[in-house]
């Protein structure tokens, strides 16, 4: 007991001292992101009702600085937009030996809006909680008899972004109950484990640090209504497997691979967590 | 055969060596979360603490902040900043928490830098393969914790 209070006034104590020798802001900023002057993003709400240790949801956005903020202010300044309008133009090429396009079947991708909001879903069809990228590979090999898409490759990751950018400042709403439940809680187990040499979980960082630095990031809630995300730091648009694959590679831990049933699983689990927040992809982040 | 004897002679050397060289971090005994005696018998350098708080496997800056440090950039805001830490633990608190930090303070964020088991999905390093299994390698050798001490020990405001 004497230990405990001697290292929660330790705690007190150096949040105190560090912000004066460092002056590090704590928090996430106040500033309020309209993309293209007219799509005005939820940056911050209540956090959902199965969320316990948080009260609010913040946006990564609103953890970065206001240079790379600016970024994502205006399509002609977010690098990502390249990449979308090349997924614009597969989008509307034939492929595969059915000779289809996605526009045969789904028209122009406006049709799309809302789509990346509700994802990853259960598919009735599967029989299990399937990610958009999932979804996407489906459609090449039924509909359009073409190759599946590398997990996380550029394909695919222009792709979901060209789909997330007609959903853009549309409330991320993944359903996580009824069929989709069990997934859910897998995620939610994996979220809370201490995994590799490090001993770190997503929550370590992403629950219990936001808004402090480690090192020279400034840890956000690990949202990913961004994705896919143009990073400053690796110059490409990355896809949210691949991010968390990073993530847990820097535990010093046996990664799961893109497209595994425990990476969807936490995807599943993580987008819930930004359940409230508008879509933002493809954000721009550091 | 002969190649698994000269395998099987260099382990018994490495254990005989790893024994010589101090304790394991199997047989470390913690009492309350301290460490009483020395890892290695030999005396902890400063200077070496000092760089490991920067770099390598220690890096102790990236959760901590440091005043003494501060021509350092980027030190991090997760775990107490260390300055005056040798006014408020001892030093064999201090071998305990560099050690292993849970042993004291239950669930903290804190890495285990002198432990080899007991990890969920252990790598072989930042690779993100498995572990290709055998020995594991603790994030700081024995005298590594004892340079990182040494430094902490100096670290006073009384």
């Amino acid at each position: 007991m004497r230990r405990k209070d001697r290292m929660r006034n330790q705690v007190a104590l150096g949040l105190a001292i560090s912000a004066l020798a460092f002056g590090a802001s704590a928090e996430p900023d106040d500033d309020r992101l309209v993309v293209n002057g007219e799509i005005e993003m939820v940056t911050e709400t209540a956090a959902p009702e199965h969320m316990e240790g948080v009260k609010t949801i913040y946006s990564g956005w609103r953890f970065r600085s206001d240079e790379t903020q600016a970024f994502q202010i205006d399509d002609f300044d977010n690098p990502s937009m390249i990449w979308v309008e090349t997924a614009q133009e597969v989008w509307e090429t034939p492929e595969g030996a059915a000779d289809k396009s996605c526009s045969s079947c789904h028209e122009g991708v406006e049709s799309m809006a809302g789509i990346k909001a509700v994802y990853p879903k259960w598919s009735d069809a599967a029989g299990k909680v399937v990610t958009l990228e999932q979804q996407v590979n489906n459609c090449r090999e039924e509909r359009m008899e073409a190759e599946a898409w590398k997990y996380d490759g550029g394909d695919m990751t222009n792709m979901i972004a060209l789909l997330a950018s007609v959903s853009r400042g549309m409330p991320v709403n993944v359903a996580i109950d009824g069929p989709a439940q069990s997934t859910w809680e897998q995620g939610k187990d994996i979220y809370y484990t201490r995994f590799g040499q490090l001993e770190m979980s997503c929550a370590n960082c992403h629950e219990d640090n936001y808004g402090n630095m480690i090192r020279a990031d400034h840890l956000s809630q690990g949202q990913i209504n961004g994705f896919p995300t143009y990073r400053l730091k690796n110059t490409k648009l990355n896809a949210v497997h691949a991010r968390f694959k990073g993530c847990v590679r820097d535990t010093r831990a046996e990664t799961f691979k893109p497209g595994s049933p425990e990476f969807v699983a936490l995807e599943l689990y993580v987008a819930s967590r930004g359940n409230g927040l508008s879509v933002e992809g493809p954000s721009v982040r550091n | 055969m002969i190649r698994f004897a000269i395998i099987s002679a260099s382990v018994v050397f490495g254990a005989s060596l790893a024994c010589a060289e101090g304790i394991a971090p199997q047989q470390v005994q913690f009492e309350d979360g301290a460490i009483a005696a020395s890892l290695t018998g030999v005396a902890g350098d400063p200077v070496s603490g000092a760089e490991l708080m920067n770099k390598g496997s220690g890096n102790c800056i990236a959760c901590h902040a440091v005043t003494e440090l501060e021509h350092l950039a980027f030190h991090g805001e997760i775990g107490p900043p260390l300055d005056g830490v040798a006014d408020r633990w001892t030093e064999e608190e201090l071998r305990g928490i560099v050690a292993d930090a849970k042993q004291m303070f239950e669930g903290t964020m804190m890495p285990s830098f002198y432990k080899v088991s007991g990890f969920t999905r252990l790598g072989d390093d930042y690779t993100g393969d498995a572990h290709p299994g055998g020995e594991v390698t603790p994030l700081l050798t024995g005298q590594e914790i004892e340079d990182v001490v040494a430094y902490l020990m100096t670290l006073k405001e009384e």
